[in-house]
């Protein structure tokens, strides 16, 4: 935490309020986001207990399993997940504009520009907290390798068609989840902890209740008794007043209420399968359908609440300005939504278990560098993140107080102008080290010349200045003006290429060699315990 | 031995009259290696104090609790694994911590029951000196080891403790959370390393004092039958009820623990240093709990949420006092010697503080430099909306 962050959460504590830790918004919101609030069996791997998932926020689809440990009723809640998943994946998949992509020829090895399709949007998932991601990807996991009857006639307990395939696309949005600064698959808790800084530590903000709290207190209590209240509070029957964000549940709520209720609907489906005559496979049938519906209506209760305030959270996002830099995030979102659609219509099939090595190196290599980009653009979009690198002295502000022309030495001289910058920053830097500004959303390189007095900086500008003799207008700082350097690149450049699978060295395991089919998992007939 | 003695009753007088000792368990002593320098739970866990409901009486319960289905599934799987005379179990111990010696065609599985903590104990050790002995796979299902904490007994109970064939023991931990391709969640293996090194260091004593007796069972020349540092974790593979398991080394958090535990001496002086009559007894009226709490000093910090039943009490307090560490240790570290709320905004905005202070002018430059970055952003804020205003007639 650097120390503006740490003087922001102590300054909440003191007016009782959450404050800004951003002055715009770092992350892009899809105009229809897809908000899926999931809740699990405690215990129970991968086994969800209900959710509420939708686009409309007046009206979410509720998905109930009304006993968690029944295959069957697991894989009909799954199925309901694909009916309301996949179509919304697939409306975004159809509608495509022209882009360009570089490739490598793989004659003559130049880096070229081929024509590809490029989504024009894409499908946004939202999860209340970043255990949500978790499950997310867990439920991909256990869905991805399932095989459903059409795929293999002899498979014991086969999927219904199509989650195979949501297990595909929540793993992909699982994975570009782990990606810094996307935005496909984002933990609502996450991006309002980037934004406010509240009065209490970053593990409690992890509880959605009391981070809305802190940002938006009800009236005439402050955000520390709110929080409290959120996080504490029961009822007369010992429930939670804001039932956590999940996917795990209260341990009280299992026990009291759950449990029963689900005991309940065992007994009625016993006595249903024990009927002996029509009529009264009727009245026990009817009296299924209740104790089900008890379920549904204890899942609702525990999950509403949470789904509201996933969507006054995005309210309140949605009131900041989006950073300069956003749009062209969700731009390589869009290509990564773009490239796993082209790999599922290729009929690639599903995600290893483990990457191969080249793969894993990639990937790794792909987060270092967004990371590395996420927080030089952060920094260029808000001058509140800028006011923290300049803290750090990574950056410095300040004023021109003169500009010497001057010209480099060669046959053709080029304007190399010395521009005297007065500033109150502490920059730590070495003699020649380099500092960039931003020119019109490009950057420009200057050189560290040298120090004429203390906070009086001496800078060599580089580049862009056009091809001429005399610098372009506008592109070299005038006196007076307000500018602001950077120690850091603006724009990273990839690493070295990583060889091609085939050619994995010895060291990192040889070339995986040919891509065996992965086995679905081991399946007995309890799945359960 | 006196002194030890009148330790004990010491500490049974801050328990309260006729309230038993709560039992310290592997995942309490754990747990007191996350925070060491915290005194008041040093004490309350050495006394015995039932601190969930001490917390209850202090008004601030602790959100601690299981479901049941948790359990149900936990036992489920425990008894699923340790089936057929834990033949799966010993398979999985073979195959994962020694798989050079014979395979277990045939297991020992020596009845432990017994009168009492203390018989079980005493039983636990004979199986364990017999099996040693005898050579070949012994399970033992649920022993009862004790270990010396603060001056008194502490009774644990593994999952299982395999004798190998060459008369090495090792730890079984069997947990309910699954292993996914071979992986599982980091935060619950490392607590359920820290809370097997715990039975690592209690086997260790047993060791000790067999190998001290006069027919010791290791062969002569061998100083104490060895406890292996490697334990077997055995989770649910992937999706299904099949166990998976897992060699975890467990020397680190043993190392740790191990220095927890000889720090905990200290729990005499702690208690030397309360007000005389000090009683944690649950039925007393909550002032004077909270009074006596408070002669404790703690160290709160937010980890402690998950750990320690006293957590929100501690965490009232501290937000009471105005104390930063209740934002995060980091925090704590940035800001040098300012301790609470008030002084650290003081010294931000300039009220107070001594300007050569490096965290005080750091402190100052963040400050201005925020306001700045706020201002500026208002400002553009402004424009935006000015700029709106016209383009929107």
């Amino acid at each position: 935490m650097s120390l503006i962050t740490a003087l922001a959460r102590l300054e909440a504590v003191g007016t009782g309020r959450a404050q800004p830790a951003a002055t715009v918004r770092h992350r892009h919101l899809s105009r229809h986001p897809l908000v899926f609030v999931p809740l699990t069996t405690a215990g129970e791997t991968g086994a969800p207990l209900g959710a509420l998932v939708g686009t409309d926020r007046d009206a979410p689809r509720l998905l109930v399993v009304p006993q968690p440990r029944d295959r069957d009723l697991r894989f009909t809640f799954l199925a309901d997940l694909a009916d309301v998943v996949l179509p919304y994946i697939d409306a975004y998949a159809g509608s495509v504009e022209a882009a360009e992509r570089t490739e490598t020829d793989p004659e003559t090895g130049k880096r070229v520009k081929v024509a590809a399709e490029l989504c024009a949007d894409a499908p946004q998932l939202i999860v209340p907290s970043r255990t949500g991601l978790d499950f997310v990807r867990l439920l991909g996991r256990s869905m991805r390798f399932r095989r459903t009857a059409e795929q293999d006639p002899d498979a014991p307990y086969p999927a219904p068609p199509r989650v195979p395939l949501l297990g595909r696309w929540l793993t992909h949005y699982g994975e570009r989840a782990r990606v810094p600064g996307s935005s496909l698959l984002l933990a609502l808790t996450d991006v309002l902890s980037r934004h406010w800084a509240t009065g209490q530590s970053g593990l409690e903000d992890e509880h959605l209740g009391a981070l809305l709290a802190w940002i938006d207190p009800p009236e005439g209590l402050t955000g520390a008794e709110a929080a409290r209240r959120a996080e504490l509070a029961r009822d007369a029957d010992g429930q939670l007043l804001c039932p956590p964000a999940g996917p795990a549940t209260d341990p009280a709520f299992d026990n009291r209420l759950l449990a029963p209720a689900i005991e309940r609907y065992d007994r009625a489906r016993t006595a249903l399968a024990a009927a002996e005559d029509p009529l009264e496979a009727d009245d026990r049938l009817a009296a299924l359908g209740r104790a089900e519906r008890e379920v549904r209506d204890l899942v609702e209760s525990r999950t509403r609440p949470t789904w509201d305030a996933v969507w006054r959270g995005l309210d309140l996002l949605r009131a900041l300005p989006e950073g300069a830099h956003v749009e062209g995030r969700w731009t390589r979102d869009r290509w990564s939504f773009t490239g796993h659609r082209d790999r599922v219509l290729a009929g690639e099939p599903p995600q290893p278990r483990r990457d191969d090595a080249v793969t894993a190196a990639n990937k790794l290599a792909t987060r270092e560098r967004e990371q590395a980009r996420l927080e030089a653009q952060e920094a260029l979009d808000d001058p509140l993140v800028m006011a923290g690198r300049r803290l750090a002295g990574e950056a410095f502000a300040g004023e021109v107080t003169d500009v010497v022309m001057a010209y480099s030495e060669g046959r053709r001289p080029s304007p190399r102008p010395l521009v005297t910058v007065r500033t109150e920053d502490r920059p730590h830097l070495a003699q020649r080290a380099k500092v960039y500004r931003s020119l019109g959303g490009k950057p420009q390189s200057a050189e560290f010349v040298g120090q004429e007095a203390d906070g009086v900086l001496v800078l060599r500008v580089l580049d862009k200045m056009g091809r001429g003799k005399e610098p372009e207008p506008g592109s070299v700082p005038e006196k007076g003006d307000r500018v602001c350097f950077t120690l850091f690149e603006h724009e990273q450049r990839g690493g070295a290429k990583l060889p091609d699978p085939e050619q994995t060295p010895w060291t990192h395991g040889g070339p995986p060699g040919e891509p065996a089919p992965e086995a679905p998992d081991t399946v007995t007939e309890e799945d359960v315990l | 031995m006196t002194r030890a003695k009148g330790l004990r009753h010491r500490l049974a007088e801050l328990r309260g009259p006729d309230v038993p000792a709560k039992a310290l368990d592997a995942r309490a002593l754990a747990a007191l290696a996350a925070n060491p320098g915290c005194s008041r739970r040093a004490i309350l866990d050495g006394a015995g104090v039932d601190k969930a409901r001490l917390a209850g009486a202090l008004g601030a319960p602790a959100g601690f609790g299981q479901s049941q289905f948790a359990l149900t599934r936990g036992n489920a799987f425990e008894a699923r694994v340790k089936a057929d005379g834990g033949a799966e179990l010993l398979r999985l111990a073979h195959a994962r911590l020694d798989p050079g010696a014979e395979p277990p065609a045939t297991a020992a599985v020596p009845d432990l029951t017994a009168h009492g903590p203390e018989g079980r104990t005493a039983r636990t050790a004979l199986a364990l000196r017999e099996a040693t002995r005898a050579g070949g796979w012994t399970l033992l299902d649920h022993p009862m080891l004790a270990l010396d904490v603060a001056g008194s007994l502490a009774f644990l109970e593994p999952d299982a403790v395999v004798v190998h064939p060459d008369g090495s023991w090792s730890v079984v931990e069997i947990k309910s959370f699954p292993m996914v391709d071979g992986a599982a969640d980091p935060a619950k293996v490392g607590a359920a390393a820290r809370q097997a090194a715990v039975y690592v260091l209690a086997l260790e004593e047993v060791a000790k004092r067999l190998g001290a007796e006069p027919d010791a069972p290791a062969p002569a020349g061998a100083p104490v039958p060895r406890v292996r540092h490697q334990v077997l974790l055995v989770c649910p593979k992937d999706f299904s009820n099949l166990p998976a398991a897992s060699a975890v080394d467990v020397r680190k958090q043993r190392a740790v623990t191990a220095r927890q535990l000889a720090r905990l001496t200290r729990v005499e002086e702690i208690a030397d240093a309360l007000p005389e009559g000090t009683c944690f007894a649950p039925d007393l009226p909550a002032e004077e709990l909270t009074a006596a709490v408070e002669a404790v000093p703690a160290t709160y910090a937010p980890e402690c949420l998950s750990a320690c039943e006293l957590a929100f009490h501690c965490r009232d307090r501290a937000r009471a006092t105005g104390a930063v560490t209740r934002l995060g240790r980091p925090l704590r570290a940035e800001l040098g010697g300012l301790a609470t709320v008030e002084e650290v905004l003081a010294a931000a905005h300039g009220v107070s503080g001594d300007p050569d202070d490096p965290a005080v002018a750091a402190l100052r430059r963040a400050a201005a430099l925020r306001a700045e970055a706020l201002r500026e952003a208002r400002e553009a804020a402004e424009a935006r909306e000015a700029g709106e205003a016209v383009s929107c007639p």
